[in-house]
């Protein structure tokens, strides 16, 4: 399958924190062809294995991508129907004013996010953001009705197809981090054409939106020697400072700090400028807030990189990234593994 | 589907063609007379039983939206919005970028770089911009010129019990109307017409009213609705599923409260439901129509929609055949010289 074909069947498909499940046979079908072992653990990660060339006792490395994405929650029902909803993950109430959603009750429903019109506003009120409590969810149908089709706590996720935009650019909801876990499936393609030594699984991690557990139960079941979360990072636009952000179309952010690894990052760069990839350097000094500082600190604690692809307007419904950062991402994920060998190792991990 | 082809179409005020392209191809072969006056206004006449009196039926062709104003550094759109928009529905949203519809989204800063404070205030328009995936100003001059209207990209959805979603439906739902009417009701005499850039300041409907010069005017619109449970009810101007929205008063017309009770009766006479529209905000084509030349006397009726002026408004499909029905209803009592 084409890695964007994947990308958009992922971002349309619809799994929020907790939910993933509804995704999972997508990624199992599409990494399967490509692994030697797939699984599903406990909580919905989904783990695939692509085995080294050499003997036994490989190195592991584990790559985590999670497929989960922020959404809403249905916390009350209206005499008139209207859903009152709460929100899953981090959201800006503003991004979420007049937008389509679907509501994942008995089944999937239509629906619109509205608020008190503007028309009917004191002007003072034209300001001020409409709060996510003041929001309602119009399915259409009478109370009676809703409530035999959704129950409190019943998850509800933006309605958005990927859009393609000019060039390699796309627009969708979930790209954070969907658009990760196309990165782990460019790998495993690449690395069919790469002789590397190490064991390499590829794991679509649950929950990372609201606990990282999938990556720290992963983690902790497969041990790795190295773990590397590939994620998104803030892209440039204009109302942020550039020494925040990275740019689209310019290759991964390798993230600097206390949660990556040292002697791992300077491999990783290194790798990247004898095969000419491009990257940009994304500083983060304390907990990354991905995967990686679950992985961390697993077990008696896990070397860990982190890899970020450029994504403007992240947690909206209209997260755009390039293409070829995520092209570029593999392209540096299957180097560094194939560059690291079961004897190079100790070296590397040596402070 | 008709609905869905009005509503997918970009009519943004002053730029209404391709709307009336689908109009004219549906109606040319309906009407006796048709023609396009110099706004761009529709104007046309059906020829049944001579009346002592002239009427018009009105439906303006227009949406609100946005326009380009400038192209920045890195190739992202500064915009402005053309009619009413409420720059709150903005944020998170896909829209169409001029005649070839380019794609493009209208982002927001990350949550997690935003201070608390941030997100309880709403974003100005000068704060927004569109992203098409250009990588430079140079990339995206060569697809856009400022000036270009841009529209809400949003499809025509039907759902829960008999309701539709869609952009624009105020007011294609008027233009659906007024095309069904025009089609379906041949032995009563009457001036059908489409008008541009209502949204913008009624811009059109003065001069077609000076060419039309009716009696008797009825302005087909989808009005504001909004009917929360908790809410008392004069507070709620329409409600859904409730028939049609019989105005009482806006900022541009006190209406004629004759005419609104031959309506009411007719709606009773014939078991129709309807309701009064009960809010003095708004205004539309009215306001130019009935003070245009010696004057007139103008009634509007509207299709209640939710969420209105935004990507994703709603209207019911038993209001529309409601509103439909009344229509149809007054039509005849006209042919009957009884209006």
């Amino acid at each position: 399958m084409d890695t964007k074909t994947l990308l958009e069947l992922l971002c349309n498909g619809k799994g929020v924190s907790g939910y993933e499940y509804t995704i999972k046979d997508t990624i199992v079908s599409a990494f399967d062809k490509y692994s030697d072992e797939i699984s599903v653990d406990n909580l919905g990660n989904v783990l695939a294995l692509k085995k080294g060339s050499t003997k036994e006792d490989n190195i592991k490395i584990m790559l985590a991508g999670h497929m989960d994405e922020i959404g809403l929650m249905v916390k009350d029902i209206e005499d008139n129907g209207f859903i009152r909803f709460t929100n899953i993950g981090g959201i800006d109430p503003r991004t979420i004013l007049g937008q389509e959603v679907i509501v994942h009750g008995k089944k999937d429903l239509f629906g619109v996010v509205g608020s008190k019109p503007p028309h009917l506003q004191d002007p003072s009120e034209h300001d001020k953001a409409i709060k996510m409590e003041d929001m309602t969810i119009d399915i259409g149908y009478s109370k009676e009705e809703v409530e035999k089709l959704v129950n409190i706590g019943d998850t509800i996720t933006i309605r958005r197809e990927l859009l393609n935009l000019q060039g390699d650019r796309v627009a969708s909801k979930a790209l954070d981090d969907r658009a990760g876990i196309a990165v782990l499936f460019e790998c495993i393609k690449e690395l069919g054409k790469i002789r590397h030594e190490a064991d390499v699984y590829f794991v679509s991690t649950v929950q990372e939106e609201v606990s990282m557990a999938g990556a720290l139960t992963g983690a902790y079941k497969i041990n790795p020697d190295i773990g590397i979360a590939v994620d998104v990072g803030f892209g440039t636009t204009p109302e942020l400072s550039k020494s925040d952000t990275i740019e689209l179309g310019k290759g991964p952010g390798i993230t600097l700090g206390g949660n990556i690894h040292p002697r791992l990052r300077q491999k990783l760069t290194e790798v990247a400028r004898e095969y000419n990839i491009p990257f940009q350097m994304e500083i983060s000094p304390g907990p990354t807030g991905t995967d990686a500082r679950a992985m961390q600190i697993t077990r008696e604690g896990i070397p860990s990189l982190c890899l970020s692809i450029p994504l403007r307007y992240m947690h909206t419904s209209v997260e755009v990234i390039d293409m070829v950062d995520i092209k570029h991402t593999a392209k540096l994920l299957a180097f560094f593994i194939a560059s690291i060998s079961n004897d190079s190792l100790e070296g590397l991990l040596c402070y | 589907m008709l609905l869905k082809r009005l509503t997918e179409a970009s009519g943004v005020s002053g730029n209404e063609k391709e709307v009336r392209d689908i109009i004219i191809s549906e109606i040319k072969n309906h009407v006796d007379s048709l023609k396009i006056d110099r706004l761009g206004n529709i104007i046309t006449y059906k020829k049944g039983r001579d009346t002592s009196k002239t009427l018009m039926v009105t439906a303006h062709m227009d949406e609100v939206g946005l326009m380009v104003t400038d192209i920045d550094s890195i190739g992202l759109l500064k915009f402005t919005t053309v009619g009413g928009v409420d720059k709150r529905i903005l944020v998170s949203k896909p829209v169409a970028v001029g005649r070839d519809k380019i794609k493009g989204v209208i982002g927001a800063k990350p949550i997690h770089l935003q201070k608390r404070e941030e997100w309880t205030r709403a974003l100005n328009i000068n704060e927004l911009y569109i992203d098409i995936g250009a990588k430079s100003k140079e990339e995206a001059e060569r697809l856009v010129n400022i000036g270009d209207y841009v529209s809400f990209y949003s499809d025509y959805v039907e759902f829960g019990d008999g309701l539709v979603k869609a952009k624009a439906l105020d007011n294609r739902v008027g233009c659906n109307l007024l095309i069904n009417l025009i089609k379906e009701v041949n032995d009563i005499s009457f001036y059908g017409v489409f008008t541009v850039m209502e949204e913008i300041g009624l811009v059109g409907s003065g001069p077609a009213a000076y060419e039309v010069n009716p009696d008797i005017s009825i302005v087909l619109e989808g009005t504001l609705c909004y009917d929360m449970p908790k809410l008392d009810s004069h507070l709620i101007p329409t409600y859904i599923n409730k028939g049609p929205a019989i105005s009482l008063i806006d900022r541009t017309t006190v209406f004629n409260a004759t005419l609104r009770n031959k309506i009411i009766d007719i709606a009773e006479r014939n078991n129709i439901p309807y309701q009064y529209r009960k809010t003095s905000m708004g205004g539309n084509d009215s306001g130019k129509i009935h003070i245009t030349k010696g004057g007139s006397i103008t009634t509007t009726i509207s299709v209640p929609c939710r969420y209105i002026h935004s990507p994703a408004s709603v209207m019911s499909q038993s209001d529309y055949n409601n509103t439909y029905a009344l229509l149809k209803a007054i039509l005849a009592e006209f042919e009957r010289e009884e209006l």
